[in-house]
C-alpha cells in the first residue's frame, strides 16, 4: 500500500470525530465529576460509592464497555422512544465519559480533602458563603490537581476512543481495525501514530494548563486553554464545515470481503455525484441493526446470517425461499428493504488444508465427528457464539480436542502452524485458494445458504438514484472474482488498498 | 434595641462537648460595648473554641450567644461574620491570592472593591511596608503574615475584633509595638476586643480586663489591678506570679 504519510493525510475526517467525541466524553466526564467531588468532599459515605462505583467501571474492559451501551440504549428505547440512537456516537460518548469519570473524580477528591483546614476556616470566618468558599477558595486551590486528573482522563480516553470504531462511531481506530483485518500494518501503524500523536499534543497542552494554574500564570493558562479550544473548533469544522451533511453512509463489517464490496458501492455512488462515507469495522449483529434503523444506509449483508442470528430460524429451506422469507421479514419489521443477492456465497464452512484431510481421508463434517476428537478448532471470536455453530456441532454430534479464538486473519496462520486443525472459514475467502485448504462436504446442510445481498435501510430505498446506482451489482459478482478480490488485499505482499481492489473488481465483473 | 444599655456580646451557659472532651463547659460572660479583654489560659483549656462559638464557627453543644442583644443563631451567617473581625491563631491566609487580595476579602465578598489607598493604611497600621501588597503569603516571614491576618480582620470595618494569639510568632519589640498599637486601634475605631494570649504580662499591660480559663470553665474575671493586687483565686494568681517574679529579678540586677 502506498506510504504512511499519505495514509496519514488521508485520516483528517477520522482525526477530526475522534477529538470531538474526546473531547466530548471528557466534558461530561468533568460535568459528573466535579459536582459529585463537591458533594463527595462533604460526605465520606458519598465519596466511598462515587470513587468504589467509578473503580469499578474502570475494571470493565473498555472494549466491553463500549458493547454494553447498546443493549442499554436499545432498552431505553422504551423510555426515550424509537429515535433513541444506539449505534455510533451517543453509546461512544456515554463509555468514554464513565471511563474518564475515575481519574477527574479521584483527583477532584483528593485535592478537596488536602486543603489546608486552616485556610477552609478562614474562608468561613471572613464570611464567605458556601459558593463564595467554592469559587474563591477551593476551586482555585484544587485546579492544577483536577487539571492533572483531567490531563491523565485525556489521555485515557484518546486511547479507548480508538476502539468506538467497533460500535459505528468513525475514529482514528479505522484505519486500525481495518489494518488488523488485512495484516496491512501500514495502516495500523498509521492508526496509531495518529492518535498516540492526539494523546501526546493533549497532554502537552492540559499539561502546560495545569502548570499555569498551580503558578498561577494566566498567559500560560489561557494560552493553552485557547490552543485546546482551537482544536476542538477546527474538527468541528471539518466534521460539519463543508455542508456535507448529506452523505450516503455505507457499513462494513470487519473483515476484507465488506470493506472492498463498500468501497464498490461508494465508487458507484460517487460517480452519480453522492457524497459518501464508511462506517467500518462493525461487529455482525450491530451492523445489521445499524441498516434497519438507518444510523447506515447500505450494508452487504447474508442470507443465513439473518436466517438464524436475526430471526431466529433454525430450518434450512432453499435458497430463494429463504430470500424471499428475509426480504418479506426486513420489509414487515423494519422497513429495510432487500435490494438483491451479488451473485456469491460467502457461507460458513469447516476447512482443513488439502494434505490433512487427505491423509486422514477427512471428506465431510461427519468423518470430523468420527475422528477429529483429539483436534482442535479454531474460528473468529462470533463463530462459536453463533447458532449456525450449534446447529452443526449438534446435527454432527461433533466433540474436539479444544476450541480457541483467533482473529479471521490469524486463525488461517494457526491452521498453517498447526495450532489449529480445522476452522470455521468463509467460502469466499481469497486465502482458501491461496492457502490450499479444502472445505469439508456437509451431507446434512446443517450451514444455511449465506449468498451475500444488499440491503438498504427504509430512507435511502426511496431514493431511486441509489437503486438505480446499485442495481448493476446484483448478480454480478461470482465467487471467483471476489476470493481474488480479497487475497488481493489479504495476501503477504503487493497488497492493494481496498479502494484498489473495489476499482479492479468493478473492472472484473465490467462496471 | 442598638441603643439599649446592655452588653454587645452576651454568652448565656455556653458548652461545647466533643466525644471525648469538653472543651467548653458552661461559661457565662457579659462583655460591654467599648471593653478590651484578654482570655488568658493554659493550653487546651478552651480558648479558641469558646472564642469561635462568638461567629459560630463552632456550634455550642448548648447555650446561645448573644450579639447587640440577638441570638447569633437568629442572624445570617455571614452578615454576622462580616461585622466580627477574627484573627486566627493558625492565620489561614489565602495562598493563592496575594497581600492586598488577602486584606481586601472581606469587602470584596459583599462586592465592595477596597481602594488600594485603604490597602496600604491597613498595611502600615500593622507596621508593614506597603509594597508587600504585591507579595504572596508564602513570601513573608511567619510573623509578617500574622501581622496581614491583623489588617485583613480590620479591613470590613468591624464592630468586634476577636483575636486568637495574633502575636505569637513575633518578636518581643515587634509584639509590643503592635501590641500597643492594636490597643491605640481598638480606641480609635471604637471596637469591642477579645484577645487569646498565653502571656498574662501582655494581658494586664492591654487589657480593661482578663478572663482566666481553665478546663472549659472561666476561673477568674477581674480587671489588671485587681489581679495584681492578688484576686481572682490560686490558678490566676498562679500565672500572675511568672511576670511578677520577672520584673522583681530584673529590678534587682538593675539596683
Ligand atoms: N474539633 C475538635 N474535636 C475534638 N476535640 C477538640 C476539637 N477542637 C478542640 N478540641 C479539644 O477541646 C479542648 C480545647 O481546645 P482549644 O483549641 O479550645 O484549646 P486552646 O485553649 O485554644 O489551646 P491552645 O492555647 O493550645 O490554642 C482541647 O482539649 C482540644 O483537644
Ligand atoms: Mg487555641
Amino acid at each position: 500500500m502506498s506510504d504512511i504519510g499519505t495514509i496519514l493525510l488521508g485520516l483528517g475526517d477520522k482525526l477530526a470525530a475522534h477529538v470531538l467525541l474526546s473531547a466530548a466524553a471528557i466534558a461530561l466526564g468533568i460535568a459528573v465529576a466535579l459536582p459529585l467531588a463537591i458533594w463527595a468532599s462533604r460526605s465520606p459515605a458519598v465519596a466511598r460509592a462515587t470513587l468504589g462505583f467509578a473503580s469499578l467501571v474502570q475494571t470493565i474492559p473498555a472494549l466491553a464497555l463500549l458493547a454494553l451501551f447498546f443493549p442499554i440504549l436499545l432498552s431505553l428505547r422504551a423510555v426515550f422512544g424509537e429515535g433513541l440512537p444506539t449505534l455510533g456516537f451517543l453509546p461512544a460518548l456515554l463509555a468514554l465519559s464513565l471511563y474518564a469519570l475515575l481519574p477527574i473524580l479521584r483527583n477532584a477528591v483528593t485535592a478537596q480533602t488536602n486543603l489546608d483546614p486552616g485556610v477552609i476556616e478562614a474562608a468561613d470566618g471572613v464570611g464567605m458563603t458556601f459558593w463564595q468558599r467554592l469559587r474563591l477558595v477551593e476551586a482555585p486551590l484544587s485546579a492544577p490537581y483536577i487539571m492533572a486528573g483531567i490531563r491523565t482522563a485525556a489521555v485515557w480516553t484518546i486511547g479507548a476512543a480508538t476502539l468506538s470504531t467497533t460500535i459505528g462511531q468513525p475514529s482514528l481506530g479505522d484505519p486500525i481495525f481495518a489494518g488488523l483485518q488485512t495484516q496491512n500494518w501500514v495502516l495500523v501503524l498509521a492508526g496509531c501514530l495518529a492518535s498516540a500523536g492526539l494523546a501526546l499534543v493533549t497532554d502537552a497542552l492540559l499539561g502546560t494548563i495545569e502548570k499555569g494554574l498551580a503558578s498561577r500564570r494566566r498567559r500560560l493558562t489561557f494560552g493553552a486553554l485557547g490552543a485546546v479550544l482551537i482544536g476542538i473548533l477546527a474538527a468541528l469544522f471539518v466534521q460539519f464545515g463543508g455542508g456535507k451533511d448529506e452523505r450516503i453512509v455505507i457499513g462494513a463489517k470487519g473483515f476484507s470481503e465488506q470493506y472492498i464490496l463498500a468501497r464498490l458501492i461508494g465508487q458507484r455512488l460517487e460517480t452519480e455525484g453522492y457524497a459518501v462515507d464508511y462506517r467500518d469495522g462493525l461487529g455482525s449483529a450491530v451492523a445489521h441493526r445499524a441498516v434497519a434503523t438507518g444510523a447506515i444506509d447500505i450494508l452487504v449483508d447474508y442470507t443465513g446470517t439473518i436466517w438464524t442470528n436475526e430471526m431466529g430460524r433454525s430450518d434450512n429451506p432453499d435458497r430463494d425461499t429463504m430470500l424471499a422469507e428475509i426480504a418479506e421479514w426486513e420489509a414487515r419489521t423494519s422497513g429495510t428493504h432487500v435490494l438483491g443477492r451479488l451473485g456469491f456465497e460467502n457461507a460458513y464452512g469447516l476447512a482443513m488444508q488439502r494434505e490433512v484431510a487427505h491423509f486422514g481421508m477427512f471428506n465431510d463434517i461427519g468423518d470430523l465427528a468420527a475422528r477429529g476428537q483429539a483436534m482442535t478448532i479454531g474460528g473468529d471470536p462470533e463463530f462459536f457464539e453463533r447458532p449456525e455453530w450449534e446447529a452443526v456441532r449438534n446435527a454432527y454430534g461433533l466433540r474436539f480436542a479444544a476450541q480457541r479464538n483467533f482473529s479471521p486473519t490469524f486463525m488461517y496462520n494457526a491452521l498453517k502452524s498447526g495450532e489449529a486443525d480445522v476452522i470455521g472459514a468463509y467460502t469466499s475467502d481469497g486465502r482458501i485458494a491461496a492457502d490450499d485448504l479444502v472445505f469439508l462436504d456437509d451431507p446434512e446442510r446443517a450451514f444455511p445458504n449465506y449468498d451475500a445481498i444488499i440491503l438498504l435501510s427504509p430512507e435511502a430505498s426511496e431514493d431511486e438514484g441509489i437503486v438505480v446506482a446499485l442495481s448493476p451489482l446484483v448478480g454480478a459478482i461470482d465467487v471467483a472474482a471476489m476470493r481474488e478480490a480479497n487475497l488481493s488485499v489479504d495476501r503477504g505482499e503487493d497488497k492493494l488498498t481496498f479502494e484498489e481492489a473495489a476499482r479492479r473488481l468493478a473492472e472484473r465483473i465490467g462496471l | 434595641m442598638t441603643e439599649a444599655p446592655g452588653p454587645l456580646l452576651e454568652l448565656c451557659d455556653l458548652r461545647k462537648s466533643y466525644e471525648t472532651t469538653d472543651a467548653v463547659s458552661g461559661v457565662s460572660l457579659a462583655i460591654a460595648r467599648g471593653e478590651f479583654v484578654a482570655l488568658v489560659g493554659a493550653s487546651g483549656s478552651g480558648k479558641s473554641t469558646l472564642l469561635k462559638t462568638v461567629n459560630r464557627l463552632v456550634e455550642p453543644t448548648s447555650g446561645t450567644v448573644r450579639f447587640d442583644g440577638e441570638p447569633i443563631a437568629n442572624l445570617p451567617l455571614a452578615a454576622l461574620r462580616h461585622r466580627i473581625g477574627y484573627v486566627f491563631q493558625s492565620i489561614g491566609l489565602f495562598p493563592h491570592m496575594t497581600v492586598s487580595e488577602n486584606i481586601a476579602i472581606g469587602p470584596r465578598l459583599v462586592g465592595e472593591k477596597l481602594a488600594a489607598r485603604r490597602v496600604e493604611e491597613l498595611l502600615e497600621l500593622v507596621d508593614l511596608d506597603p509594597a508587600m501588597g504585591a507579595r504572596m503569603p508564602d513570601e513573608l516571614s511567619g510573623g509578617q503574615r500574622q501581622r496581614i491576618g491583623v489588617a485583613r480582620a480590620l479591613a470590613n470595618e468591624p464592630q468586634v475584633l476577636l483575636m486568637d494569639e495574633p502575636f505569637g510568632a513575633l518578636d518581643p519589640v515587634t509584639r509590643d509595638a503592635l501590641g500597643n498599637r492594636v490597643r491605640a486601634l481598638h480606641e480609635k475605631l471604637g471596637l469591642t476586643s477579645v484577645m487569646v494570649t498565653h502571656d498574662m504580662a501582655e494581658a494586664l499591660l492591654l487589657a480593661d480586663r482578663v478572663l482566666v480559663m481553665e478546663d472549659g470553665e472561666i476561673v477568674a474575671d477581674e480587671v489588671p489591678r485587681a489581679l495584681l493586687g492578688g484576686a481572682g483565686g490560686a490558678i490566676a494568681q498562679g500565672l500572675v506570679a511568672v511576670p511578677r517574679a520577672q520584673a522583681n529579678r530584673l529590678a534587682e540586677l538593675a539596683r
